[in-house]
């Protein structure tokens, strides 16, 4: 789009910045909507799609207590977290390409993003001395540790057919390209859905429901928090959660999305990126439904049969997209 | 005035703090006001003087009326000695603040020891990695290289009571001398090319293919040796972390960097015409560096030894990006071999930085709190507060987090490994992207290893006594570690704008200038295009700030009371600090999903009640993880030079009469071979 980067005033700036807050005010949403449809899966009474909307507003209002020795790092680190997971927002596309915040940072600095969240929720869950935190931390990043090179190894797949990193230029690429069937992209795309569940601490790596102690990983670590800590933390995850489904939608399933600053086109791509959510947020309720929470040493199994897919999207990029 | 006014003041003035220090011993304020307070002046005249050059982009030269009759010292300022003797100048500044207090250690108690020695050596040391840096000719560089190798072995030894230490100090000098070997043979194949001894002439010297490759192999294993490269690197570990840790920092900040400084020097401007198969086994050597360099930190719990497995682990990194540059200069892509060079140059300042800061807060929890193992350490950032904010900022860096230095490099290697589309072999196009996912798997376990460093450390609760009445380090010492604080923060927020500055380098050794990366100003940084990667730091910075400030301000203001209790202990009563989890217990599933990386000693000794076995009374876990090139690699070695020497030392009878026959024949031989 601006091929000389001009400094950060005008309208379509002020169209990034209200996806960003569509964004950030939605993630609740989806996250209500999946546990509805699992509860239904599941047989069980389903409460309303608002419920995470009541629960963070609860949570904002009451009191908050911290545990007696922590330290200013455990008070700061809430409030980081959700800077860094809203800037994470900020530069996907949800409903329209070519918008600027996408040139901030491109798809590595994303993942820079996450880690630097992930650093200082694990840094809090040190910072009480109990042995939950300590153990969540750990955890925490050891399955971080096995994650990134998955997440990168499939965006560089992406990026290497598409000749960027740009993630609004990559979906454009896609998006121009047609709909043809890349088998790279397909292996990127399983290998990316796999490293979504593992990070967003979902069935079978984590499960986000449980605080029972000795399979706890996130919520281990978040244990001490409460009130309008916790809000924020429970905020960023939920908004971490559709980060991941907003990139395997939109990077590997662009159609809809608004490549024009239009009214008809920002409406249309609205619903289709409300679409596609709704029925990955599905599919994520399949998986978990049929799947059982893994021990944690089957965790690092599952994450390199992960990377062993999104390697075989990047050779069969090389072998046969590339003509070498 | 001229750059070279300020490099003579850095000279003299290291020598200056030598020879001062001779009367350290009886007036001990000697070493901290002269000694220390000489090297800063020396430190920021380098600093003055490299900066100077590689903004103004004019090279001088000197001749020194030292050397041989017929070799005089050649001393010339470029860019790329420019920013060396700058990065070098500003480490030697900021321990030149932290050194007054700092070696008050080595005044009482136990711990006493000659400071002449201490002065003498640092100040020789520091002097050696100047000259390394300005030298024009192969007979000034080796000489520098060993005063630096000297001095720093005795610095290494300087703590020799502990048996370790000496051991740790042999084998650096040893490892430091087959190094320079390596690299004097270098040299020689190039002065024999080039006909002479200064760099003019090497880099005029025709060399074929193969030539050039041997003197690539020499200089590659040489200052590879010196820098730490996997498998040559079981020195450093040893050595870096016993001596003194001003010393530290300066050996694991800027001595590394002496080495690269080199290996640049010799292959990107001696060599000059580089092949790009160089450039694929520095790439394979620097991301195994890298991975192991950061598996073998993660599991330390000594924290000097720690830091000093993570500079491996650095050093991979650089050698990565050097190797990625490498291949596309060989390949004739100039303008994204330029980009690796740059992403290099960039992680070397970087590493400089943190590494320099991370061991400046080593030493000041040994200072204050006498303990370098992490699992007795604990609830630092209670006690020395502003070390904890430093050391959180030098912990940020290196594990690579936006917006910090360390992003900054690992982002542009990323972006340079992803040009790999545009390379014509198959190979190239597949291990590239497969060292880059090594590079991400290794960028993730620093960050792992760093969590563990300053979580352990720095918070939780005090695990042993000392450290539960630590005290805060004193102004200079806190100075020095902000210093460089602020360095990594600058660093990782203007990208752009030091690229630019960083461009003299590539322009005077490639003739190329990354022009792409900068063109959108200083806001932007655009390695090959806006369209293909862009990122902007300071905009990230901005908003980092603005929103946790914006999220504060907004919970702030109607807050409810915040009141504190006690953490869920699951009903059981009080938590005692026993119960954290420690640095062992940290890195344990990395240990077990890594586990054939290590030789892993692990030993449970349960003691059982003697009338109900079934009853442990205690348990005692031992785990060792030891570095496994020792048993594949250098024992062996040492084996074979062993079983070689006794061969030989069958000649020695102890006899005079056989050693005149051996003399008699020799000079038979010696005559019928010049005959």
């Amino acid at each position: 789009m601006i091929e000389s980067l001009p400094l950060p005033i005008d309208a379509a700036w002020l169209l990034a910045v209200v996806q960003t807050l569509l964004f950030v005010f939605v993630a609740p949403l989806l996250s209500g909507w999946i546990k509805r449809i699992k509860c239904h899966m599941q047989n069980r009474a389903a409460p309303s799609v608002f419920q995470p909307y009541r629960d963070l507003a609860k949570l904002l209002r009451k009191h908050t207590v911290l545990a007696e020795n922590a330290s200013w790092l455990f008070r700061f680190t809430p409030y980081l977290v959700f800077a860094a997971t809203i800037l994470a927002a900020a530069v996907v596309p949800l409903i329209a390409l070519q918008l600027p915040t996408a040139q901030i940072a491109d798809v590595i600095v994303l993942v820079g993003f996450l880690a630097l969240a992930r650093f200082f929720l694990a840094l809090a869950g040190l910072d009480i001395g109990t042995a939950f935190g300590g153990m969540g931390a750990s955890r925490e990043m050891m399955i971080g540790a096995l994650a990134e090179p998955v997440l990168m190894m499939t965006a560089f797949t992406v990026s290497m057919s598409a000749a960027t990193t740009n993630l609004s230029e990559a979906m454009g690429y896609t998006l121009s390209s047609g709909l043809v069937l890349r088998p790279s992209f397909l292996f990127a795309a399983l290998g990316l859905m796999l490293v979504a569940v593992a990070e967003t601490g979902r069935v079978p790596v984590d499960n986000p429901a449980t605080h029972l102690e000795l399979t706890m990983v996130h919520e281990a670590m978040i244990l001490e928090y409460t009130g309008r800590h916790l809000a924020l933390i429970e905020w960023a995850s939920k908004i971490k959660l559709m980060v991941y489904l907003v990139l395997i939608a939109n990077l590997f399933l662009p159609w809809g999305i608004a490549t024009e600053l239009t009214l008809a086109e920002l409406g249309k791509g609205t619903v289709a990126i409300a679409g596609k959510l709704i029925l990955l947020g599905m599919a994520l309720v399949v998986w978990e439904t049929v799947m059982a929470k893994m021990r944690i040493f089957r965790v690092p199994p599952y994450l390199g049969f992960a990377f062993l897919l999104s390697l075989l999207g990047m050779l069969t990029h090389v072998v046969l997209e590339t003509g070498g | 005035m001229s750059p070279l006014d300020f490099v003579y003041i850095a000279l003299i003035g290291a020598l200056a703090s030598a020879l001062v220090s001779v009367g350290a011993d009886r007036q001990p304020a000697v070493l901290r006001y002269a000694n220390f307070g000489l090297l800063a002046i020396s430190g920021a005249a380098a600093v003055v003087a490299g900066l100077w050059v590689l903004i103004g982009e004019a090279p001088v030269a000197a001749q020194l009326p030292l050397g041989l009759p017929w070799l005089p010292w050649h001393l010339r300022l470029d860019a790329l000695s420019g920013l060396f003797l700058a990065v070098v100048g500003t480490l030697v500044f900021a321990i030149s603040l932290y050194g007054p207090a700092y070696t008050r250690n080595y005044l009482h108690g136990k711990n006493r020891q000659s400071l002449i020695v201490l002065g003498l050596f640092t100040a020789l040391f520091i002097l050696g990695m100047y000259l390394v840096v300005l030298a024009d000719d192969a007979f000034l560089f080796m000489i520098a290289w060993e005063l630096m190798s000297v001095a720093s072995y005795f610095l290494v030894a300087y703590q020799h009571q502990h048996a370790a230490n000496r051991r740790a100090a042999f084998l650096y000098l040893l490892m430091a001398h087959v190094a320079g070997v390596a690299i004097l043979l270098g040299f020689g194949v190039l002065a024999g090319f080039g006909g002479g001894f200064t760099f003019e002439k090497m880099r005029a010297a025709e060399l074929s293919t193969t030539w050039a490759s041997i003197a690539f192999a020499l200089a590659f294993f040489g200052f590879g040796m010196k820098a730490g490269m996997v498998p040559l690197h079981a020195w450093l570990p040893e050595a870096h972390p016993v001596a003194p840790s001003h010393i530290s920092a300066l050996m694991s900040g800027v001595m590394l960097k002496v080495a690269l400084y080199g290996l640049i020097r010799f292959v990107f401007d001696l060599i000059g015409d580089v092949q790009w198969q160089w450039g694929l086994v520095m790439l394979v050597t620097g991301a195994c560096t890298t991975l192991l360099g950061v598996l073998y930190a993660m599991v330390r719990n000594n924290l000097k030894r720690l830091l000093a497995y993570s500079s491996i682990e650095n050093v991979g990194i650089i050698l990565s990006a050097l190797g990625l540059s490498l291949i596309f200069l060989g390949t004739g892509h100039k303008i994204i071999g330029v980009l690796g060079l740059i992403a290099a140059l960039y992680h070397i300042i970087g590493h400089a930085l943190f590494k320099g800061l991370l061991f400046l807060g080593a030493g000041a929890i040994a200072h204050s709190a006498h303990e370098y193992d992490l699992n007795n350490m604990g609830g630092l950032i209670r006690r020395m507060p502003q070390t904890a904010l430093f050391m959180l900022i030098g912990c940020l860096a290196i594990a690579g987090l936006p917006p910090l230095t360390g992003f900054v490099s690992e982002w542009l290697t990323f972006q340079v490994a992803l040009q790999a589309p545009r390379l014509e072999s198959g190979v190239l196009r597949t291990l590239i992207p497969l060292t880059a996912a090594m590079l991400a798997l290794s960028a993730a376990l620093a960050a792992a290893t760093f969590v563990k460093v300053y979580g352990i450390a720095f918070l939780g609760r005090a695990r042993s006594r000392q450290v539960r009445h630590a005290r805060e380090v004193g102004l200079g010492m806190r100075a020095a570690m902000a210093l460089l604080a602020i360095g990594c923060i600058v660093f990782g927020i203007l990208p752009s704008t030091i690229i630019d500055v960083l461009g003299a380098i590539p322009k005077q050794l490639i003739g190329q200038a990354p022009v792409s990366a900068t063109a959108s100003g200083w806001l932007w940084l655009t390695p090959m295009s806006a369209k293909t990667a862009s990122y902007s730091a300071p905009l990230v910075l901005i908003a980092l700030v603005g929103i946790a400030a914006l999220g504060f301000a907004l919970l702030h203001v109607r807050a409810t009371r915040m009141r504190r209790g006690y953490p869920w202990e699951c009903g059981y009563g009080e938590v005692n600090t026993r119960m954290q989890y420690t640095a062992t217990a940290f890195s344990q599933p990395i240990h077990r999903i890594f586990a054939p990386v290590w030789d892993l000693r692990e030993q449970i000794d349960e003691k059982r009640h003697p009338a109900q076995p079934q009853q442990v009374q205690s348990i005692r876990h031992q785990l060792q993880a030891l570095d496994k090139s020792w048993s594949t690699l250098y024992e062996p070695i040492g084996r074979l030079v062993l079983a070689g020497a006794r061969r030989i030392g069958m000649l020695q009878t102890g006899s005079i009469h056989t050693y005149l026959s051996y003399s008699f024949f020799t000079l038979l031989l010696l005559l019928w071979v010049v005959t």
